[in-house]
């Protein structure tokens, strides 16, 4: 890598994580990683947000100011995104779907910001799909108790291993593909800042409107009603 | 010539990385025949555009995923090499 940069005076390409601190627990050397510090400023972001929102709600009394509206147009659009896809168990998981599509959004957008995006880290995307995944069986064991292992011998018994294999694969599928179209993007801009760091200047923009604004925002989407369809699935009606 | 075996280790992982990526061929194809025919159908029914246009876009993040796996392997192989 180092012979070949000579010819644009170039930097070293930088898209991979550092270690910042280290310290010790229970014996392990474990590390505070740049993912951590991503983390942190996206939440931090968002937190402060939120409590701006709510101190701007307890002052109008008459009629809501543009935050006010902002924000119920937000919360007013995710509601519909739940009920339009799970009906009347819709209730109880506006929640979490509502704060796993904000969350990926705003981790997804932040590699516009500078920060290397979160969700490029696969410690990130991974337990957010086991926990999705975890919600998923548990609705199945509640809906359907002992069904929950026969149906994997629906239609034939012969399908047992494949519909064991497409129980397992699904927090193995959606985390990856999160994690895959995150880290590509991260990849090929820390490539283009590194390597052609002289002549990316304007257009650089038009790689980020794809690869952070409109894949950002597709795989978060997809990951949203993926949980949604998934969830549904499980519930006879 | 003396070959140590970290270096074929290294080597065989380059060249295992490359070819991973051929799993790049699947989602290419089939993405593109979904985009076809998306495309007849909103040239059946102009007034569909969008929900066709949203249907499809949807349809092919998740068909991309496979063609993600080989990406995914060849990254490993490249820069989180676990053999090495």
């Amino acid at each position: 890598m180092g012979a070949s940069l000579g010819i644009l005076a170039a930097k070293q390409p930088d898209f991979q994580i550092h270690g910042l601190i280290k310290f010790n627990l229970f014996g392990q050397e474990l590390w505070l990683t740049t993912t951590h510090v991503s983390i942190l400023i996206v939440v931090g972001g968002l937190l402060i947000f939120s409590l701006v929102v709510h101190s701007k709600l307890k002052d109008e009394e008459g009629r809501p100011g543009t935050l006010q509206n902002v924000a119920e147009l937000i919360v007013e659009m995710l509601d519909n995104l739940v009920k339009g896809n799970m009906g009347e168990h819709a209730v109880k998981y506006r929640n979490y779907v509502g704060t796993l599509f904000i969350f990926l959004l705003v981790a997804n957008l932040s590699g516009l910001l500078g920060l290397r995006a979160p969700t490029a880290d696969y410690g990130v995307t991974l337990p957010l799909g086991i926990i999705t995944s975890v919600l998923v069986q548990y609705n199945n064991i509640k809906w359907n108790k002992v069904g929950a292992f026969t149906n994997l011998f629906k239609p034939i018994p012969l399908l047992f291993p494949i519909n064991l294999i497409g129980e397992i694969a699904q927090p193995i599928s959606i985390s990856l593909r999160l994690f895959g179209n995150v880290v590509s993007g991260t990849v090929i801009m820390g490539l283009i800042y590194g390597l052609l760091y002289k002549i990316a200047w304007f257009w650089p923009g038009i790689l980020h409107a794809y690869f952070d604004v409109f894949s950002g925002a597709i795989q978060t989407y997809v990951f949203c009603m993926l949980t949604m369809v998934w969830i549904k699935d499980k519930i006879p009606e | 010539m003396n070959i140590t075996n970290e270096g074929l280790i290294l080597a065989c992982s380059a060249i295992g990385a490359g070819l991973a990526m051929i799993a790049g061929i699947g989602p290419g194809v089939g993405q593109g025949i979904a985009a076809g025919h998306g495309a007849a159908a909103v040239g059946r029914n102009p007034g569909a555009k969008s929900d066709v246009t949203s249907t499809m876009i949807l349809g092919q993040a998740i068909a991309e995923t496979t063609g993600l796996y080989g990406l995914v392997v060849a990254l490993i192989l490249l820069f989180a090499n676990p053999l090495v």
